[in-house]
């Protein structure tokens, strides 16, 4: 019997797509999935998902959790579990159409919880970590449930099937979001499992990937000393948890973590300081092929492997900026965009909303790190 | 004088009709094993020799062969020919069984049960003729947050290091070939506890430089003019027991170097004296840190033992900024041969469970890991690596290279090639500039072989390679022990 995703490590090859709205103004998915359907070839129709943000207005001040169960016990046990731990002001059925080529769907729900204060008091942690905590512990502990994202004013949309399918299946025409990205997977060996695609989150994160880290277990024997549970086993969790720890955690700047994840050679550093962090997260460094989009709240960052072994363009028009495997994603969608180009190997596009200087507003973190439960 | 019930363990074959009697072999052996007359007759004492084969190899006609002797006792599989020969040994002599080099039973070698992965389509293999591969290590403690300073880090610009040999077990031609070859190479060599040679005092900045239970050689200007100090509580051939350089090894030039008077016995006692427990360890770290201001990380070497996880986790939080581990294959210069053959644990497994105990006490990054102890080629280093070691030490594949023809007497102080031995007559054997190239070119070479594996599992920085047991796959291994080391099968 084929292992499902988590049980093995599935690699995969991708398609990836962005867009931002830099004034942070709302647009409907319809343009990243025609971004995303022009690169049908680069998947299998094995995974493809959004991310969105910007989609949650009214409940901004909320952690917005969707979740996937197999079936309707897993839900209860699941909400239990959220119901001792958060105050949910909303819980209710994420909406979708029936589509032809989408089947064994899960159930999939969205609740917009706060963690109690009393149960903040007792475990002595802020709210993102106590959060980040409660996600790895529903998606290594609860069978059948997975959270699909956790952030404030965001979610992710993602299943087995080609994205632009899965597009249609959530409805997306019916959101507006600043800031979308989009993922189309290819992986190498799998049934095919809802929660292993992409796009992958952690709280505010969330990242798209097209690559396959050589670097893997480096990786993740590094986070795993810092509490992470990579319960998925692939390599796109090992990177959202890899900022997540730099940044979040860690305190370092976005120029910082890509100087970690995608370190320029020795030979190439001539800052004392860069030599250091080099050193310091010797265990992060990303090696292998890889092209990323990470998404938060205040924008997003596209970077490839410092050798660039995997494809990504970037172009401007206007308030927008664009991110893409091929030039041809975003040609669909922009025919006439007033700059392209093809960035160089860890060489990152950072694109934010006017007004906002950090990829992360990063919380008080008082707690040493995630540990396991 | 009566013969010995022994017959000589190897015969020597000369070839007369090649044999010009030139006398080479008579002046090359320090054994005394050839002869020759005036008549220009040669004979040969064959229970002398040692089959390190310098006459066969020095012999310009090729009239020399050494082999085994024919028929030394009727087969058995209990009671073999050495069982027998080192009970013959013992009745004779009343003594401890001395030996030299590395244990060399047919206990199972892990190394050769672990093969490595490469990339196929998925993931582009990397090529290094075109393409940077890094493999630039820092060893220290790295347990700082990036942004907040750093403790102090030894730069190697190959994860290999020269392993610790004194300057009396080794000649001090040894010391000056590794000395210069790991100048050239941007890596160490290490003194090991005979102090440091005044003719070396240029190569202190390229030296770990030792101290180990005996003291020797250590003053202040020694720990100043290194690069790294290790503290040496145990031995991979010889944990659980102390060292002794016999008196005719401690020559002027020795009894220098070491401090001690010239041509008395140098006798490292088998633990520190002032350190009983961890807590002393932690102690002598301190002072040692102190002495140097900080400036310089401290390793701590061990021997594989049994609870060498409970142990690797005790000196890290003692301190140690680098924790070397030496497995029970390691060299030595002199070791009771019960000892060497029968104590300590192989070092792939104590690798594995000293990396898994230190990540899962969340103390990995305080210290680096060094292993050494049987490495034998780029492939074990990689493995090594591979396994969770940030860099490895190498001896007996350096001696390998200098000459040495693992005749493994290296106590005997009569070392043909001119390693293991003080005697003037002997080290001017060994020209250190001919040993340097050779050092050189063994890791030169083992560097490319390095870089072209992990090209191939897709890998341009060593770091990445550091505890990723997923490029390892065990074959012929059983269950625990795949657990053990934390590798899947070869299939899996």
């Amino acid at each position: 019997m084929l292992l499902k995703e988590g049980q093995v490590r599935i690699p995969s090859g991708c398609a990836i797509a962005g867009i931002l709205n830099q004034q942070g103004e709302g647009f409907d998915g319809g343009k990243i999935i025609s971004c995303i359907a022009n690169m049908h070839q680069r998947s299998n129709g094995l995974g493809g998902g959004f991310a969105a943000y910007g989609i949650y207005p009214e409940f901004k001040e909320h952690y917005a959790l969707h979740i996937y169960f197999d079936c309707k016990e897993t839900r209860a046990n699941c909400e239990s579990y959220l119901n001792k731990n958060f105050n949910i002001r909303l819980q209710e059925p994420v909406p979708v159409r029936k589509h032809e080529r989408i089947k064994d769907a899960p159930i999939i729900w969205r609740y917009f919880a706060q963690p109690k204060e009393e149960k903040l008091a007792y475990e002595q942690l802020e709210e993102s970590e106590f959060t980040a905590r409660a996600v790895m512990h529903i998606n290594a502990v609860i069978p059948g449930a997975f959270v699909a994202s956790s952030g404030h004013n965001m979610g992710a949309f993602k299943g087995v099937g080609y994205p632009e399918d899965m597009g249609e299946f959530f409805r997306l025409e019916e959101y507006k979001a600043y800031l979308w990205t989009a993922h189309g997977r290819f992986p190498t060996n799998t049934p095919g499992w809802w929660g292993g695609a992409h796009p992958f989150t952690l709280l505010d994160w969330s990242l798209v990937h097209n690559g396959e880290i050589s670097s893997y277990d480096t990786n993740l024997r590094f986070l795993q000393m810092y509490g992470y549970r990579c319960t998925l086993q692939t390599d796109t969790e090992v990177i959202a948890y890899s900022f997540d720890l730099l940044m979040r955690k860690r305190g370092l700047s976005l120029d910082e973590t890509i100087h970690v994840i995608a370190a320029p050679f020795w030979r190439d550093i001539n800052e004392e300081k860069v030599k250091r962090l080099r050193r310091v997260y010797a265990s992060l460094l990303l090696n292998g092929p890889f092209s990323i989009i990470v998404a938060t709240g205040n924008g997003l960052v596209a970077v490839n492997d410092r050798i660039k072994l995997r494809p990504l363009v970037a172009a401007r028009k206007n308030e927008f900026l664009y991110v893409a495997s091929e030039e041809a994603a975003i040609r669909v969608v922009e025919s006439n965009p007033d700059e392209v180009w093809s960035p160089g190997g860890g060489e990152p596009v950072i694109g934010l909303l006017n007004g906002r200087e950090k990829l992360l507003d990063i919380p008080q973190c008082n707690g040493p790190a995630a540990r396991t439960a | 004088m009566a013969r010995s019930i022994m017959t000589p363990a190897f015969k020597i074959e000369r070839d007369e009709d090649r044999c010009i009697q030139c006398g080479v072999c008579v002046r090359q052996c320090a054994n005394d094993v050839h002869h020759q007359d005036e008549d220009g007759w040669m004979w040969v004492d064959d229970e002398k020799c040692v089959a390190c084969q310098r006459c066969a190899v020095l012999c310009p006609t090729r009239a020399l062969s050494i082999k085994e002797y024919p028929i030394d006792f009727r087969s058995n599989q209990h009671w073999t020919s050495p069982t027998i020969r080192e009970i013959y040994a013992q009745a004779e002599s009343g003594g401890v069984l001395l030996t030299g080099m590395g244990n060399p039973r047919s206990y199972k070698n892990f190394f050769d049960h672990l093969l490595l992965n490469a990339s196929q389509v998925t993931n582009p293999s990397i090529d290094p003729l075109r393409e940077p591969m890094e493999l630039t290590t820092y060893l220290g403690n790295k347990s700082q947050n990036g942004s907040e300073g750093e403790k102090p880090q030894l730069e190697l610009d190959i994860p290999i290091m020269f392993s610790a040999m004194s300057f009396g077990s080794v000649s001090i031609n040894v010391q000056k070939s590794l000395a210069a070859a790991a100048r050239e190479l941007g890596t160490f060599w290490n003194t090991g506890e005979g102090g440091l040679h005044s003719d070396l005092l240029g190569y202190g900045k390229g030296a770990i430089v030792q101290i180990a239970s005996g003291r020797f050689g250590v003053h202040p200007d020694y720990l100043e003019n290194s690069a790294a100090i290790e503290i040496k509580i145990g031995q991979g051939a010889k944990p659980g027991i102390g060292g002794h350089l016999p008196g005719e090894k401690v020559s002027q030039e020795v009894s220098r170097a070491r401090m001690i008077p010239a041509w008395s016995d140098a006798i490292s006692p088998a633990p520190h004296h002032d350190i009983y427990s961890i807590e002393d360890l932690a102690q002598l770290i301190e002072t040692l840190k102190v002495a140097t201001r900080y400036r310089k990380p401290i390793a701590v070497k061990v021997a594989a033992v049994h609870n060498i996880s409970a142990i690797a986790s005790g000196v890290v939080r003692a301190g140690a900024d680098i924790l070397v581990i030496d497995g029970f294959r390691g060299g030595t210069g002199a070791a009771p041969m019960r000892i060497r053959d029968n104590v300590g644990i192989p070092i792939e497994m104590a690798l594995a469970q000293v990396d898994s105990r230190l990540r899962d006490e969340g103390i990995r990054s305080q210290a680096s890991l060094v292993v050494t102890g049987g490495i034998r080629n780029s492939a074990d280093v990689l493995k090594s690596i591979a396994l969770g070691a940030d860099a490895v030490y190498i001896a007996t594949a350096a001696l390998l290279a200098l000459g040495c023809h693992m005749c493994q007497m290296c106590f005997t102080g009569k070392c043909n090639w001119g390693i293991a031995t003080t005697r003037a007559d002997l080290t001017k054997r060994l020209n250190p500039i001919i040993g340097s190239r050779h050092a050189i070119n063994l890791l030169t070479a083992w560097s490319h072989e390095i870089k072209e594996m992990m090209g191939g599992m897709g890998i341009n920085a060593v770091e990445s390679l550091r505890g990723n047991r997923l490029m390892l796959r065990g074959i012929g291994l059983t269950r625990e022990e795949l657990d053990l080391l934390g590798v899947k099968p070869a299939g899996e």
